[in-house]
This record gives C-alpha cells, structure tokens and sequence, in this order.
C-alpha cells in the first residue's frame, strides 16, 4: 500500500497507512505530550492533551486517535496549541488534590510531570475536590478515586489485556468514577492483583498496598531473625530507580543494600525457582507417562493462579501443583533453614522482594503456612524496596558488591531466566531432557521459546517424543489458548503463563518506566546473568541437590508434596 | 420445587426462586446474540423488578457471560435505570429548557411538598417516585410531566395534588 505523506512542524515525513498523527509526529522526532494514551493499550483519545492543529480544520485534533493523511500539514506547537494544553493541565488540576509533597508518585507522576512541561505556573480554576472513600479492601491493590483523573488506562488493562475486568467506569459526568462494580471493593471481585492498573496508571489513584511499614518494624525488632528473598526480575530493573541505566543488572549492589537495611540472611528467589524447576520438571513427566491432566500448566504466576481460579474452575486439574519459587522458597524457610539453623520458625521474620503485586495476595493464602504461621510473611515490591533504600540513605548506585549468603542464596541459570516470559518453559526444558533422556544437553539456551510475543509455540524433540509447548503471556492471551483448548483446537503437553506481558520483568510492582523498549533491556539482564552462571540448569544446583539428599528426599516425593505443592479452588467471577 | 431443582449456590437463600428470574431468562435469551443488546435487556429487566437490584445486574452479567463492571457502567450511566427501588407510579418533570423557563421549578416544589420526598425519592407507601428528567421533545406543551405513560402538558402547581389524586384513586 502507498505511504502518507504527510507535514509535521515544517518536517516532511512518511508514514504506513493506519498511523496516526501521533505516530507521524514521533517518527518526525517530533515529541507530543500525551496522557491518557499508553502504547500498549487500545487508543482512547479522551484527555485531549496531545491536540495538534492541522490546517485546514476547524477544530484541534486528538493526535493520538486522529489518522494521518496524504498532504496534511500539522502545527504540534502553535499558540492555541500550547494554551488549550495549559488549560486542560489547569482543568485536570483544578479538582486534584495538592498533595503532591507527600504522594507515592511524587517524582513519577504523568501529571506531574505534564504541568512541569508545560509550564503551567497557576491554576485559573477551582474545581470541587471529592472526598470518595479508600479502597483498600485488597491485599495488594490501594485505589484512590479521589487521585484519579479518569484516563482510563487502567480500565482498558483490565479489560483488554487481561480480560479481567475489575473495575470499569461508573456514572457519568463530574460524577464519573473508576470503581468496582456497586463499589463494592477489589477483593470482592474477580481481581487478581497482577498490578498491570497501577504500572499503566500516570498518577497514584492506584498503588501497591505498601508493606514497607511492616518491614521496618522487623528490622529493628532485635527478637526477630529477619530473611529476605529477591526475586530474579528486581535485580534487572531495580537499578532504573537510582538513575542506573535501564536494564542494568545489579544483583550485587542489591544484596549488599539489603544488607545495609539490616537483614540478618540475604538469599535469593532463584534458589525457589531451581527446586519450583525440579519439582516441576518431574511432575510434567510423570504426567506424560500416565497421559493425564495435560496440558500441564505453570504456576509460579499468582495472578495467572487467581485468574484460573475466578475464570477456568473447571481447568484447575491442568495446573501444575507446584507452589510459586516465592512460596516453595517460604516453606523451606520455615522448616529446613530454621531446622539446620537451630532458629525458631517463629522468630523468622521473611519478607520477599517481588517485581510483583499478586505475590501480596499468594504470600497471605491459607494454603501457604504451617502452624499458624504463614511461610512469607511480608512482601514488597521492587519499587517498595527502592523506597527504604532511599530512605535508609544508602548510595546505591557507589555500594560495593556482595553476595547471597548460602545456602539458599545458590542459583543456576536456569532460576534467573524465570523472570522474564519463556524463562520458566526454558528452564523446565534444559532439565527434562536431561532427566527423562540421561544424556547431557550440550545446547542449554533454547532460542525457540524467547521472545516477547503474546503467544509463542515450539516443538522440542525428547527422547523418540515431540514435546509441544506454549508461552503466554497475559491474561487475555492465556484466556484465548484455554478456550481453544477447550474446543479442541489447540493441544500441548506444557505451557508457561504468566500473567503480566513480558512475564515478572513487566510485574506491576516494578518501576514506573516510560522506556518503550523496557522490557527488552530487563530481559536482556536476565539473559545475560544466566549466561554468565557457572551452573545453568536447575537440577545441578549443589545446594538443591543437598536439599533433596538431607531433607526432602525424593523430587515429588512425599515430603516434597507437603512443603512445596499447593491446591487450588474456584472462586466467584460475579 | 422438587429437591433436586433446589438452588443451592448462594447463602443466605431458601432455595426458592423469584419467577420474575424466568422472565428475565427469556428476555436473555430472545437478545443475547445481539450486538449491544445489553441496554435492551436492562431495560425490558427493569420493566419485569421496577428498579435493578445488584443481585438482578450479576445475574445479568452472568446469563450474558459479560463483565459485570460493564453492566454496572451502564446502570450507573443512564438516569433512566434504577439502582433503587421505585413507586408504583414514576412522575418525571421535565427539567428542559423551555419547561424550566415556563415554571418546572415550582411544579418540582409543588409534588416534594405534596409527597413530602425530594427527588429522586419515592414515598413509603411506594405508590409514588419523584424524579426530573431532560428535555422530552414536547416543549409546546411546557411544563410538562410524565407518570409512567401518560403526559401531561401546560401543567401549573394548583393541579399536582389534583393529578396525584387520580393515581391514588386507583389503588
């Protein structure tokens, strides 16, 4: 088809038919602020802010919806351009709170940051401020409405990409409010914590419940033997916090801050996520023997779990039994660390460092805990741990490197890459082959399954069989294969879901990021620390094979079932 | 109902099923395979309950297997659906332009005083809710009101009680 050509501020560009002015703009290095558009949701043009003139109309126009042209000159920049910004900015204002010196986005909020551009020095209107009432009812997810500014981003997330639907608009008007159905709160519905609402949303109408109180008050309880976790996707974006480079890796500096915070032991996830491999791995085969309960389906993602739980009741036999690596990694905490320690279970305080905000919900289910205790008992995100890094006043970016403590610090490769989509397939791969075919895989990266499209397939060869499998990532993409499973259209012996795009490096607890190649510079970390490992494949861990030697025995073995597999139940999707 | 027919999903619940559920099936299921179909059926289940309680949205949401926040969206959208329940009789003045310039104001103060409800209200007795509504297309015969189906045009505030009266009467 023939391209548009079109004129931006003076500069020809040419575009493919179906662009916008927006798109036309950006390929013209032309920058137009926007706010309720986001690049990986379905366009709304409601907000208004990225108007452009375009000669020869009457009115402004929404770029970001409005579809370039052959021959059209458009002015991003004029006058009434920048005054009808400034007064859409002023209006946004005039019924927002002033907190700004006090709020969680403070420094990352699109509003924020708008006004700044735009050079909006006073706000000509007053505008009634709401006094709506905290939801709070989740475990993981804080909503404001009175923060909100009703871009809709987080309703089109949900919808669209994660087909969940928590929340929608209600009313109309100045009295339109992003809630959920007869505000009944998020942990009534069908929510499923995933936090994919508060990565997209430009200010803090939606935010992680922050645990970072609980943390504290555990740190300097000196009673308390505290132990941390950290998942592998927070060592590849938590640098992007203190004015790293994104997709720089600092596991290093990392644990050596988590120390300074005060944690009495520093492990990592990685380890969880080389036993959830093993574990995994094993009860994958020994569904293909018997030909049952397949496709075997992942489930380290607790959003993607939640979300089979409201959605898929009658599919909750194909996922994998297997507890998250943050869950398994919690059991063992409080049974074989505080065993071989001489440390009592309860004086262990455990807290997870997540990319994740459905880790809060998992981390709190009935089923993960013994004795009255529960196995983890705080979680905080990536971002949450930035927080007491600064406020610590620790220099990050000027640490000194350190190192996980043993053993449950000690990680292949194969652990690293679960935090990025296609990780946990790779992983499960490089040690089923290995296991069913007793030969040694000389290839361990298997570039088949990397990548960032929403679904991806592959065929692996395993001994004399064809192993199919399936990577997905999100929600909506997961609900499209599980009906073709359903009607018979799609068969695979495995498949990976997780429940954000990009897997646990896009989490909704990770930092806010306006890169839009973000995802790919995290993954490339992940990729390149497992590069770097010594031992890449899970069931060569010697710390996971001195588990199962002087502890649980057997993989799948009886022990093994009652630490570190879980069940699940349906739960109401109205 | 036999025992084995007896619902026993929801707690709280007796087993026993409003029959206006079976209407709302059959409006379901003469639109579900309707494109945009959702406003109709709200609007025919409306007719079938008076108002829409929230357990009639879910079942809604779920007979048409939708979300239910998008039904909510709805509801709470158009002044037309009630989230709450309503009088036997629904009196709307219309609240347009030439209406409000010919005196709905004072006919809006008449009815609150005669039923002693503020709009929006519905009296105890729930024969009668008071409501305003936007310009209804009749501005030749402003002010003009509505109950239920019947107009009334060129209406002063010394004939609210006389109207209110006649719908009393057929009780």
């Amino acid at each position: 088809m023939e391209r548009i050509k079109l004129t931006i501020d003076s500069t020809p560009v040419e575009v493919d038919p179906g662009s916008t002015v927006l798109d036309a703009a950006k390929k013209a290095g032309v920058h137009i602020p926007t706010l309720c558009y986001h690049p990986e949701l379905k366009l709304e043009g409601s907000c208004r802010i990225c108007v452009v003139e375009i000669e020869g109309m009457k009115n402004l126009a929404a770029s970001c919806v409005y579809p370039a042209a052959n021959g059209m000159v458009v002015r991003t920049n004029s006058e009434v351009v920048r005054k009808t910004r400034k007064s859409i900015v002023e209006l946004l204002l005039a019924n927002h709170p002033e907190d700004c010196l006090v709020c969680p986005r403070h420094g990352t909020c699109e509003l924020q940051d708008l006004s700044h551009q735009l050079s909006v020095r006073k706000v000509r209107f007053r505008g009634e401020k709401r006094e709506l009432a905290l939801d709070e009812s989740s475990i993981a997810v804080v909503r404001d409405p009175n923060k909100c500014i009703l871009c809709g981003r987080c309703i089109r997330i949900c919808e669209h990409t994660q087909k969940v639907s928590a929340i929608g608009l209600a009313g109309r008007g100045s009295r339109a409010v992003v809630t959920t159905p007869f505000n009944r709160g998020l942990a009534e519905g069908p929510c499923v914590a995933c936090g994919q609402c508060i990565k997209v949303c430009p200010v803090a109408a939606l935010r992680e419940r922050d645990a970072s109180e609980q943390v504290w008050k555990a740190l300097s309880n000196s009673t308390l033997h505290t132990v941390v976790q950290v998942a592998p996707a927070v060592r590849a974006a938590l640098g992007e916090e203190f004015g790293l480079r994104p997709g720089a890796l600092v596991t290093e500096k990392m644990v050596s801050a988590l120390r300074k915070l005060g944690f009495n032991r520093v492990f990592d996830t990685q380890f969880g996520a080389d036993l959830t491999v093993v574990e995994e791995g094993h009860e994958l085969l020994h569904r293909l023997e018997r030909n049952e309960n397949l496709p075997q389906i992942s489930s380290c993602s607790p959003g993607w779990v939640k979300y089979a739980e409201h959605f898929f009741p009658e599919m909750l036999n194909l996922v994998s039994t297997c507890k998250s690596p943050q869950q398994m990694f919690g059991a063992l905490v409080k049974t074989y660390y505080a065993e071989k320690f001489g440390i009592a279970a309860r004086d262990i305080f455990h807290v997870a460092v997540m990319p994740c905000t459905a880790k809060k919900f998992e981390a709190s289910r009935e089923e993960m805990g013994r004795d009255g205790l529960q196995d983890v008992d705080a979680v905080i995100t990536t971002r949450e741990l930035a927080f007491m890094i600064k406020e610590a006043g620790i220099d990050f970016a000027n640490l000194p490197d350190s190192e996980f403590d043993l053993p449950l610090g000690m990680s292949s490769g194969a652990g690293t890459i679960f935090g990025v989509t296609g990780g946990v397939t790779e992983a499960v791969l490089r040690s089923v082959y290995e296991i069913k075919t007793g030969k040694e895989l000389e290839e361990v990266e298997f570039q088949a399954v990397r990548g960032f499209g929403g679904v991806r397939e592959a065929q692996i060869p395993l001994n004399g069989m064809t192993l199919r499998v399936a990577i997905v990532n999100s929600l909506g993409q997961a609900e499209k294969i599980l009906n073709k499973i359903k009607a018979g259209e799609a068969s695979y012996h495995f498949i990976e879901i997780m429940g954000c795009l990009g897997g646990c490096i896009g989490g909704g607890g990770q930092p806010f990021s306006k890169d839009p190649d973000i995802k790919q510079k995290r993954a490339s970390a992940l990729y390149r620390q497992d590069h770097l490992k010594r031992v890449r494949k899970a069931h060569e861990n010697p710390a996971i094979k001195e588990l199962y030697r002087s502890f649980l025995g057997e993989p799948n073995g009886e022990k093994a079932h009652d630490l570190l597999h879980t069940h699940y139940h349906a739960r109401p999707r109205y | 109902m036999s025992d084995e027919k007896k619902c026993i999903t929801c707690p709280g619940c007796d087993g026993a099923r409003d029959p206006k559920y079976d209407e709302v099936d059959k409006v379901i299921a003469k639109y579900r395979n309707l494109e945009g179909a959702l406003i109709m059926i709200l609007h025919q289940t409306q007719e079938i309950f008076g108002y829409l309680p929230e357990e009639v949205q879910r079942y809604v949401a779920k007979g048409l297997n939708i979300p239910l926040a998008d039904v909510y969206g709805v509801t709470t959208f158009y002044s037309y659906f009630s989230l709450t329940p309503r009088g036997k009789y629904r009196i709307a003045v219309c609240m347009g332009t030439a209406c409000y310039v010919r005196g709905a104001g004072s006919l809006v103060s008449a009815f609150e005083k005669e039923l002693a409800v503020k709009v929006g209200g519905t009296t105890p007795d729930r024969l009668f809710t008071l409501e305003v509504s936007r310009c209804i297309g009749a501005c030749g015969l402003a002010p003009v009101l509505t109950v239920n189906e019947d107009v009334y045009g060129n209406i002063g505030p010394e004939r609210v009680a006389g109207i209110l009266a006649k719908y009393r009467d057929r009780q």
